[in-house]
């Protein structure tokens, strides 16, 4: 198990779109991160059915898409791309069923890279059916078995990289967060998510290496994304959700600790601070991923991208071709935007431009500046083990928070505000001692997950 | 109002639980819900006017709150919190019959699909509105609605589904549904949903949040 102790990047200004520290070779010629930020497409299926009866229809849309796309990035001389393979339940369930969407993918690729020269590599992201039952078992079972299943038959169909959206510590996080209960989140990402996160991707990395594909990384998309979704529809504060953003770090960062290398996924906006920390290239989304889901963070979240995502895109016609086409061109143009600022020295220019046009607009952005990223990144590393570093990464959120509040730099609403001293408070009661924690959540949660998935001592 | 139902409402919709509750600051040390919901009961108050005097117009104010932007969702279920502490006193009265739930519903995700955040803060909110929701959790097949019909005739259904490829289970579901048990409303909700989708598949109504479901609900019923 691999510790970081201090950080990848030191400096703000080197957090920056396009380099990572240790730069990914993967797939057909892909260099990720060294110097060149690249599209990474994602699609999803329109509305229909997947069964037997269907599947001749499905794996004919997965070839309508690859061969869109494909069209495009010869049209528009792309230099390289990834795509991502983002499986629904069905093709976990049955992973044959993933890996034959796998194999049509990877088969359009080769042939794009034998015949045209572009480089481009395939993410498949499989889905962690382990949520399934509640309380989940997280370790064994047949929703475990079929994870990792869906993993194997993935790497030998052809995926270049491998990644997920893990879920250990969700049956807690859920519940926690809609009561805005810190002492729930904190433990269930610190202590629970944490470990789970760190023994899945043992299991996924023993899996990579023996097909020598990527171990990409994880996503903390079920914990902060949802408090990012539900804060952008009024129902949590937009501070909790920034405070949920900066806990859910250690979390994903033990993915990298564990054997990841990156890049790390679209939608784990945590990105940034496993860059800090590990210098591995991430993959981030914003204002291009509005076909999936709204965000406050568009512009900021291109600031250290070294893969520009669009989340995710029903395959539907639009007036000038299939939806996965138009966003392809979409992240090709962004892309050759953050390239030429690269190639004209002016690369930190265009960053501060993300930054700055989104950082007075919503409290979530400031999780994704810069410095402040560096801050934070710093508390976690200082601290070791999973709950100290997620207590460490949450107080030092606030604390950069309450000093963008006071100096004026954000502005916060008198309902923010009221929550602001809330939680401020209840992060004052946070316990201190991770086992002082874990007795709190037996009390208080203990019936909503087994003690074993996480390889900790059941009391009962 | 009596005195003890305007503090007990006011219990319910800061979400002030019992006087040990360190929430809300101003009223650190103070009777919650708890207390207060025995000391009515104690004054002879009867049930049914603590329920709708005091604890439904503490709900309702909160959930009016929520509706302006005013509240959000952890406010809302800090004071169904606080209204649960008053029911456990209620509990009796409502077995003997004195008291009643608004009515209930089955809730679940549907087949094939794992999402269940958007379904469990319905749930919650309408808890806290007075329902009694039975939840059938995730990937929830046709026929495990239908066995839950079974067992709770005369209930209504709420259907959920996040993925556009989950969401056209909702038709079988609805469908079977309404063959089995004609007359049973159904109601749908999730991200990728419409009111044109629903209308499309036979369902009783889409709501966009868990307000607007609970109120349409209260309105029904009245």
């Amino acid at each position: 198990m691999k510790k970081f102790n201090s950080l990848a990047i030191s400096n703000a200004d080197d957090l920056i779109f396009g380099n990572a520290q240790n730069p990914v070779k993967c797939g057909n010629g892909m260099v990720i991160g060294d110097g060149v930020v690249f599209p990474e497409i994602n699609f999803t299926l329109p509305s229909i059915k997947i069964s037997g009866e269907t599947w001749k229809e499905v794996l004919q849309q997965y070839r309508e898409i690859a061969d869109n796309i494909s069209r495009r990035a010869r049209a528009l001389k792309a230099p390289g791309f990834v795509v991502e393979f983002e499986q629904l339940p069905p093709m976990t369930q049955n992973p044959q069923m993933g890996a034959e969407i796998t194999e049509i993918l990877k088969n359009a690729l080769n042939q794009l890279y034998q015949n045209d020269g572009i480089k481009n590599a395939l993410r498949v992201t499989v889905v962690d059916l382990r949520d399934a039952d509640r309380p989940p078992q997280l370790r064994d079972g047949n929703a475990c078995h079929q994870t990792l299943s869906a993993f194997e038959l993935s790497a030998q169909a052809g995926a270049d990289i491998l990644s997920i959206e893990s879920v250990g510590g969700k049956e807690i996080h859920d519940q926690a967060l809609m009561y805005a209960d810190l002492k729930g989140i904190i433990a269930s990402l610190g202590i629970l998510a944490y470990r789970d996160v760190s023994w899945l991707w043992q299991q996924i990395k023993t899996i990579t290496n023996r097909y020598n594909i990527i171990a990409g990384g994880d996503t903390a998309c079920g914990f902060a994304n949802t408090a990012m979704q539900l804060a952008g529809q009024g129902m949590l504060p937009d501070i909790l959700a920034a405070l949920v953003r900066a806990a859910s770090v250690p979390r994903s960062l033990a993915a990298y600790e564990n054997g990841a290398i990156g890049p790390s996924k679209d939608c784990a906006y945590e990105g940034p601070y496993i860059k800090a920390i590990t210098g591995t290239p991430i993959s981030m989304e914003g204002k291009s991923s509005c076909c999936a889901h709204f965000s406050p963070l568009g512009n900021i979240a291109a600031a250290a991208a070294d893969l520009w995502s669009n989340e995710s895109v029903q395959n539907v016609r639009l007036l000038s071709g299939n939806a996965p086409e138009v966003f392809y061109e979409l992240l090709e143009y962004d892309c050759r935007l953050f390239n030429t600022a690269t190639k004209h020295n002016t690369q930190r220019q265009l960053r501060e431009l993300f930054v700055q046009s989104d950082i007075r607009q919503n409290i979530q952005a400031l999780m994704l500046e810069p410095e402040t990223v560096l801050k934070i990144s710093r508390a976690i590393v200082e601290q070791t083990g999973g709950y100290n570093q997620t207590l460490a990464a949450a107080k030092t959120a606030f604390h950069c928070m309450q000093q963008a509040a006071d100096s004026g730099l954000v502005h916060l609403s008198e309902i923010e505000s009221s929550w602001f001293l809330k939680l401020k408070q209840e992060l004052d009661e946070v316990p201190v001692l991770e086992d002082e924690a874990l007795n709190w959540l037996y009390e208080n949660y203990g019936s909503l997950f087994i003690p074993e998935s996480y390889n900790l001592k059941n009391l009962v | 109002m009596h005195d003890i139902l305007e503090q007990l409402s006011i219990c319910v919709e800061r979400g002030k639980v019992d006087i040990k509750s360190p929430f809300p600051a101003d009223m650190k040390g103070r009777e919650g819900a708890d207390e207060l919901t025995r000391k009515a009961i104690e004054n002879k108050i009867p049930a049914s006017k603590i329920l709708n005097d005091a604890l439904m117009t503490g709900m309702q104010r909160i959930g009016e709150k929520f509706g302006q932007g005013k509240a959000f969702i952890p406010d809302l279920l800090i004071a169904a919190k606080a209204m649960n502490a008053a029911m456990e006193h209620l509990k009796p009265f409502f077995e003997s019959g004195e008291a009643k739930h608004k009515g209930k519903i089955i809730m679940g995700t549907v087949s094939g699909d794992l999402h269940d955040i958007g379904k469990n803060i319905v749930k919650m909110v309408l808890k806290g509105s007075g329902w009694d929701v039975i939840d059938l959790g995730v990937d929830v097949s046709s026929q495990k609605f239908i066995d839950a019909l079974a067992e709770h005739p005369g209930s209504y259904v709420g259907l959920s589904a996040l993925l556009t490829t989950t969401m056209l289970h909702m038709q079988d579901t609805t469908q079977v549904i309404k063959d089995t048990y004609p007359g049973t409303k159904v109601f749908v909700g999730g991200a990728p949903l419409s009111q044109e989708f629903c209308d499309k598949i036979g369902a009783d109504g889409y709501f966009r949040d868990p307000q607007s479901f609970a109120k349409y609900l209260s309105g029904i019923v009245q």
